[in-house]
């Protein structure tokens, strides 16, 4: 390549991680036409945020949102990018570096940010199939497959990654023991008390924590050889079909070794960033900076912008380490540490402590300065001690209130608007990429940025954990006034600020199992909600816990609390199910029986094929209910946010157009779903043939028969915004209806939003991300059949016949008292 | 003057639910806070008649089930923006018993 008349200074990266490529944007901004560049990547993938791999196993975020470079970027820059090909050597002497696969570059100036291995412990079986590491992508992937087939999964390392991964894992759904060496988890962050907090937590959200666990062996013998428990030298053994081993990471050296080039524990490169070699530089978490290794991402930042400084011409810059602060990626868990929290000689501690908030902050001054922090619980105030600590300043008067916070300590304004107004223009606002308010400030002035996504991408500030996403929209909220608005966020409910989906989210991954737990947790501002969260956070609970949630009856709406519709007189009425619109005589007989007997004034057939009983009286409905029992007939769920009815058309047993038993796979259908609740009502129909006769396309999922099978559609309704069906799959058999079925409600009782039918929440996702979700995969289509099946295990009992049979419940239908005035 | 009637116990009445009274002047609901406060209202929503002894509690007040109108068991008064008052009865609470006072209704009917 060549930039007018003179060639261009060739640079070669070795390693195509955040390391490398943010020293790549560093030189670019610096002399965008210095060099011709080539960068190796072992990975098959552009270059990604590697600290983002616990939310991507954690569900909580796709690779995509987690890809830093796209390959649009490295075309746009005039980069070679070779990937899925690791550099096994350097010849210094030619100056040129060759790849596994023969490919050859040379350099006028070389790279190396080959990163960090992860270490495996010298154990025996450490290399048996599902033994492996959490390193990149592929473990990630790893991870999430073995999570489809195995259950018992043991994490060895309860640090930082170790308990990440250990998350991750059981929010796929396995069972997690997290194995440690040391007495404390993550003892290089946390002091005991604060971890013995953690632990707690972790343990609340099931997973198994030992310490003081040394592993002896792993043993095999599993299917192909895969390990199967590990064994502990104390002689415990755990079952285990998975083991993470996150036991820490070592640099990755073994190219710079073989060069040639100085190496210790990591390759030693001096303030410059400058290897032995002049032409020949090193970055991240492969070197060794005098004595000191690297395994966070803030001060590797630094070392990127000292690194491009070389590579560009000004040597005048010099590497100086700084304090690093530490944050757990888990979501609904606070934790923060900084700086020398441990204490000793000359220091004091200052403690707070509300065990039964779970909340805990230490601080620790030394020569009258913040010299390190630990906070769980409650960690709005880490950025503010970072600071101070990196400041150095004397605290003085502030020492008395500082533990109360920035808010309460007579700092600063409590508001946090004010409070990020109040900071310094170098106070630092990101701790990943060293972004601190003034960067921020001034490139929303001179670029014009209105948005959090124009912070992100010019100044890279809340772009790598996100952790200060909230102080870069105040900065912004700052600097635009009232033409800054925050992401739109629609809160629940007037009783709290989290939208649905944070709500769900976080109730599944903290483990809240009933409404008072959710409320508290997630900071509710009313004492008990109103009308519209605890319906919501009742189907939520009961969806996320099948088998262990009960059921609040006072936080039903009256419809499903009284299992009968209320009537604008204040009467109810009455739908006893049909399967599949299927009725006998008897059953006829009972009903006419119990319309004279109860003295019901209407009887009307419903748009669902069944029979709807108006008028009853709400101190009548145990009787009128225990004799529609007595003939053999149930709850309709006339009135659920539920399954509430199969419509079919008579099919081939008796129609000359019909081309299979739709009456036949009607009943079948309602006696796998009935009974369950769902975000509103879900109406099926089954038709015999294309003539439609069920209206099959306007129901929730609907089945029409042709002569080779099934055809599947779903997100229909009719109602005030009338919508037609989309066509999710063709099926053969009856079981696949069945499957198909199940998980298509299951994906929508776990995912749609309270009180958002099908028809809305398909319209909001989009056919093709249910399509994706259980056609195109079909494991997980099985599993999400699996816990409908599951969650109707305890779905399926006649409420009705429940609340004849229960004389407390059956006597709450009268009058407390009658009284003579 | 007040006239006390008891009415059951608290224990009948489940927390963050209702029961009904019913008198010759139509039906008192009963309300039971998370809190154990005790609140009386004619069981007749201001809006459209809807019983309130049937709909979601929350705080000291209740959502009725028909239309979702706030009453407010303090005053008997529909929350803002919607405007009107269901009847409120005097209630007090003896060694778990519930006890109310219905002398308005008794004047209504006199």
């Amino acid at each position: 390549m060549r930039d007018g008349t003179h060639p261009r200074e060739r640079l070669v990266v070795v390693g195509n991680g955040m390391a490398g490529i943010r020293t790549l944007e560093e030189i670019i901004k610096r002399d965008p036409h210095r060099y011709a560049v080539t960068v190796f990547g072992s990975e098959p993938h552009v270059n990604y945020n590697r600290i983002m791999l616990s939310p991507v196993l954690a569900g909580e975020k796709t690779f995509e949102e987690i890809i830093i470079n796209d390959r649009a970027w490295y075309e746009a820059n005039g980069v070679e990018l070779i990937t899925s090909e690791t550099v096994t050597s350097i010849d210094r002497e030619a100056k040129t570096v060759t790849g596994e696969h023969g490919t050859v570059r040379s350099y006028d100036r070389l790279l190396l940010a080959t990163g960090s291995l992860p270490f495996m412990l010298p154990v025996p079986g450490k290399d048996l199939p599902g033994v492996i590491a959490f390193r990149d992508l592929a473990d990630v992937e790893t991870m999430v497959a073995a999570s489809k087939t195995y259950k018992n999964a043991v994490v060895i390392g309860g640090g930082l990654l170790g308990l990440e991964a250990a998350n991750g894992l059981k929010l796929n759904g396995m069972e997690v023991t997290v194995i440690h060496l040391p007495d404390t988890l993550m003892e290089r962050q946390l002091d005991p008390s604060a971890a013995h907090l953690l632990e707690q937590d972790l343990i609340r959200r099931g997973l198994q924590v030992v310490t003081g666990a040394n592993t002896a062996e792993l043993v095999g013998g599993g299917e192909g050889g895969r390990v199967t428990a590990l064994n502990l030298t104390d002689g415990r053994s755990l079952p285990a079909d998975l083991v993470v081993m996150a036991v820490g990471i070592r640099p990755n050296t073994g190219l710079a070794k073989a060069a040639g080039i100085e190496c210790n524990r990591g390759i030693k490169v001096d303030d410059g960033l400058t290897t032995s070699d002049p032409a020949i530089f090193a970055i991240g978490e492969c070197v060794e900076h005098d004595g000191q290794i690297f395994g966070l991402v803030a001060p590797i930042w630094d070392m990127a912008k000292v690194c491009a400084d070389h590579l560009t011409g000004t040597t005048t810059s010099a590497y100086r380490p700084s304090a690093t602060a530490t944050k757990l990626k888990v979501t609904g868990i606070d934790m923060f540490s900084a700086g020398a929290f441990s204490g000793g000689e000359g220091c004091e501690d200052i403690v707070y402590r509300d065990g039964a908030r779970g909340i805990y902050k230490r601080l620790v001054v030394k020569d009258g300065c913040l010299a390190g922090a630990v906070l769980y619980g409650d960690t709005r105030d880490g950025g503010w001690y970072f600071q101070m600590m990196k400041d150095a300043a004397p605290l003085g008067d502030l020492r008395d209130t500082i533990i109360f916070g920035q808010g309460l300590a007579g700092a600063s304004p409590a508001n946090p608007s004010a409070a990020v107004a109040a900071l310094p223009d170098d106070a630092e606002i990101c701790g990943c990429n060293g972004v601190c308010k003034g960067t921020i400030m001034g490139a929303i002035a001179e670029k014009g940025l209105t948005t959090l996504d124009g912070v992100k991408a010019h100044t890279k500030a809340s772009a790598s954990c996100g952790s200060c996403t909230g102080q870069v929209e105040q900065l912004l909220a700052l600097a635009l006034g009232d033409d800054f608005k925050v992401a739109a966020v629609k809160p629940m409910c007037k009783c709290t600020d989290h939208d649905h989906d944070t709500v769900r989210r976080r109730l599944v991954a903290e483990g809240l199992k009933s409404i008072p737990a959710v409320m508290q947790a997630l900071d509710w501002k009313t004492p008990d909600g109103c009308a519209s969260c605890r319906p919501a956070l009742n189907f939520y609970l009961m969806c996320a816990w099948p088998d262990s949630y009960k059921d609040d009856a006072q936080s039903r709406f009256v419809n499903e609390r009284n299992h009968a519709n209320i009537q604008k007189d204040g009467t109810y009425s009455v739908v006893p199910r049909m399967w599949g619109g299927v009725t006998t005589a008897n059953e006829l007989r009972a009903i006419a029986d119990v319309v004279d007997k109860f003295a019901i004034p209407s009887v009307k057939v419903t748009g669902g094929q069944r029979i709807d009983l108006l008028g009853v009286k709400k101190e009548d409905l145990p009787a009128v209910w225990a004799d529609l029992n007595a003939a053999g007939m149930v709850s309709g769920h006339a009135y659920g946010k539920a399954l509430r009815t199969v419509k079919t058309c008579v099919g081939s047993e008796w129609c000359r157009f019909g081309t299979q038993d739709s009456t036949g796979m009607g009943v079948k259908l309602e006696r796998l779903t009935w009974g369950s609740y769902h975000p509103h009502k879900v109406k099926l129909a089954v038709s015999g043939c294309p003539r439609n006769c069920a209206e099959s396309t306007i129901k929730d999922f609907g089945v029409i028969a042709v002569d080779s099978g099934w055809e599947l559609y779903v997100g229909g309704n009719g109602g005030i915004h009338l919508r037609g069906t989309d066509h999710l799959a063709k099926v053969e058999s009856e079981a696949e209806v069945l499957e198909y079925c199940g998980a298509f409600l299951q994906l929508y009782r776990e995912e749609a939003r309270y009180l958002e039918r099908t028809a809305p929440w398909v319209e909001r996702v989009g056919i093709a991300y249910v399509k994706a979700q259980m056609i195109e995969d079909a494991d997980n289509r099985a599993t999400l059949y699996a816990r409908f099946l599951e969650s109707q295990k305890f779905a399926q009992f006649d409420p009705w016949a429940e609340h004849v049979a229960e004389k407390q419940i059956a006597d709450s239908y009268r009058p407390l008292a009658e009284v003579e005035i | 003057m007040s006239d006390w009637i008891e009415v059951g116990a608290l224990a009948d009445i489940p927390r963050l639910g209702s029961r009904i009274v019913r008198t010759s002047q139509g039906d008192v609901a009963v309300f039971r806070a998370a809190d154990d406060h005790v609140f009386a209202l004619m069981d007749r929503c201001p809006h459209k008649g809807g019983p309130l002894s049937q709909g979601i509690v929350h705080g000291h007040s209740v959502t009725c089930p028909l239309h979702s109108w706030v009453i407010d068991g303090a005053t008997g008064e529909a929350q803002a923006p919607d405007v009107g008052c269901a009847p409120r009865f005097p209630v007090k609470l003896e060694g778990g018993r519930v006890l109310l006072d219905l002398a308005s209704l008794t004047v209504k009917a006199a």
